[in-house]
């Protein structure tokens, strides 16, 4: 699986609260969670963001709350990729559970800059910054994860290998 | 091979007689839980499998206690979502208006949950329960709804960090002012993915809500868990609640650990995260003078019947400060009713004070108390992230329910000595 797309990046300790702020929980339309993605953080983000486009940021991403809704109104609002040099233990779960593609790789945090044009190869891990031609490289998931991933998450891979 | 209490809990559950950390396992779950925000993505999932029952009826809690009772028609309709998948499944653990509570008080209150059990929620603070000596982690909804489906989950065995609570902590001291300090002192990713175990003769000054509010908070840490050994005072709040039996786990003597970092109780001070991050403490004589709109003393953090307590002990006779709204919330009906019946409720109504029903609302900026723009409050609930209680240039002080109490009264952050 391959993506590119231009960067938004953050800082560390990005949380759930600020991803999707609990006000919008009261739905569990994607659309509609999308549609406030980032929104306490970056009220721009969903007015820019295209589909493709790749979220780079810091240590600790997506801690807080176990809502599922955060990676859901991420993947719904069209990134194609999150890259993080650390990401909190419910949200690492919950985006591979959903089919929402991460990757830690510091290096790459470390040279990427906001607006760069980022493309990665999920399955080999190779991240290359198009803007600079930098190359970095992610240890990428082992194949079932990344099989639970391109088949658009946990319950969608179960049905699919019991069918 | 000598393992953690919480690596000796997964293995029991696991069917096999040792872990390691990094492991992975497949392990038997003794409860699944979910609320009225993460059943229903739960449940939309568990429609698309095409699963007809979940493994056990009497072994899932479905808590409504975010938004309820509802504050609007969306939320009615998550809430209807999850009764009715309710009523269809035949699940014996439903807990709805009436019978409410904020699941992580609840769950121990009513005894589903006890020492030795593996338990998985779709919340974050589903950790709490290590103060009864359980494994127990938050998952997503979807981690929920595989767990309703099977009766199982994976887990990656954690490695632990030690902490010994080194003796007795002094007056106005309490289980929030302990996990602050920890959390300001390894930050709030400083035990990420790993167990937060507690230990060392301290343990034994600590009451069982001082506990719960300290597993609580293990995930601001980035904890996968906290734990508590278990002693008689578990033991004697487990009596006649727990409806299973309970099991008895201990680290060993020579487990391996990553750290160990050692809690002086003694020299504590009332300590408060400031804004924005739990990470961000100060102790009392470094707090300024910081002017506050509104105090909050609820949640799955405090709003246990010790809580109330403390609060009412600082408020009795005084009068909440002009100009503060204090918005006062027992995490359940059962602590509702002994708050009732020990004068608490007047105490607060007299002080100027509002009592609410049990709810999430205000910790996380559902409903009950949401704060405008550039307002301030002292909260006893667990986070202080941007737009936490409200608008995203509000701020949110966490604190424990003397050092909010007492912020009540002066109309400003303050420490309880000053009032008492």
């Amino acid at each position: 699986m391959k993506v590119k797309g231009r960067v938004f990046k953050y800082g560390s300790d990005v949380d759930t609260d600020v991803i999707i702020p609990a006000r919008y929980l009261n739905t569990t339309s994607e659309k509609e969670l999308a549609s406030h993605c980032m929104e306490d953080i970056d009220p721009t983000f969903i007015r820019n963001v295209k589909a493709g486009d790749i979220i780079v940021a810091e240590d600790n991403f997506g801690c807080g709350s176990s809502r599922e809704h955060a990676p859901i109104a991420i993947k719904a609002s069209g990134v194609a990729l999150v890259i993080a040099n650390s990401f909190a233990r419910i949200f690492y779960r919950n985006a591979i559970n959903i089919g929402l593609p991460i990757l830690e790789c510091p290096e790459a945090v470390a040279a990427i800059k906001n607006g760069d044009t980022v493309s990665c190869d999920l399955g080999s891990g190779t991240v290359t910054d198009e803007t600079t031609g930098k190359s970095f490289t992610a240890e990428p998931f082992p194949p079932f994860i990344q099989e639970i991933i391109s088949d658009g998450g946990l319950i969608k891979h179960i049905s699919k290998v019991k069918a | 091979m000598s393992m953690t209490m919480s690596q000796k809990i997964l293995a029991a559950h696991a069917g096999v007689k040792e872990v390691k950390a990094g492991q992975l396992i497949n392990a038997k779950l003794d409860l699944v839980l979910a609320n009225d925000i993460t059943g229903p993505v739960a449940i939309k999932e568990f429609e698309k499998a095409g699963v007809k029952d979940v493994f056990d009826k009497s072994k899932i809690a479905l808590v409504m206690d975010h938004f309820v009772p509802n504050k609007d028609i969306k939320s009615a309709q998550q809430c209807k979502t999850c009764r009715d998948f309710v009523a269809e499944k035949g699940l014996t653990n439903f807990f709805d208006v009436g019978r409410m509570g904020i699941e992580h008080a609840l769950l121990p209150e009513q005894g589903l949950v006890g020492a030795g059990d593996l338990v998985i929620g779709a919340d974050s603070h589903t950790c709490t329960y290590g103060a009864l000596g359980a494994f127990s982690t938050g998952v997503g909804s979807t981690d929920m709804c595989a767990g309703m489906m099977s009766g199982e989950c994976w887990f990656k065995v954690p490695s632990a960090i030690k902490f010994v609570l080194k003796g007795k902590p002094s007056e106005y001291i309490c289980g929030k002012d302990i996990i602050l300090h920890i959390i300001g002192k390894i930050g709030v990713d400083g035990a990420l993915y790993k167990s937060m175990e507690f230990c060392g003769d301290g343990v034994g000054y600590l009451n069982i809500d001082d506990r719960f509010t300290i597993c609580n908070m293990a995930i601001e840490a980035g904890a996968k868990n906290g734990i508590f050994p278990v002693d008689d005072v578990t033991k004697e709040y487990m009596n006649g609640r727990f409806k299973r039996q309970a099991k008895i786990y201990e680290a060993d003597a020579d487990a391996a650990y990553d750290a160990v970092e050692e809690i002086d109780l003694t020299s504590l001070k009332p300590t408060v995260s400031f804004p924005h991050l739990p990470e961000n403490t100060k102790t009392s004589e470094n707090w300024g003078n910081i002017k506050i709109d509104q105090v909050v003393i609820g949640s799955c953090t405090n709003g246990h019947i010790s809580d109330l307590r403390i609060a009412a002990n600082i408020l009795k006779g005084k009068k909440v400060a002009k100009g503060v709204r204090a918005i006062i919330i027992p995490a359940t009906n059962q602590i509702y009713l002994e708050a009732l019946r020990e004068g608490l409720i007047e105490t607060f109504i007299q002080s100027g004070a509002v009592v609410s029903t049990p709810t999430c609302g205000p910790c996380l900026g559902g409903y009950m108390g949401i704060l405008a723009e550039g307002e301030r409050a002292v909260s006893t609930t667990n986070r202080n992230f941007v737009g936490r209680m409200g608008h995203t240039s509000s701020e949110v002080y966490l604190a424990s329910p003397y050092v909010a109490a007492a912020s009540a009264v002066t109309g400003r952050l303050t420490s309880p000595e000053e009032v008492m």
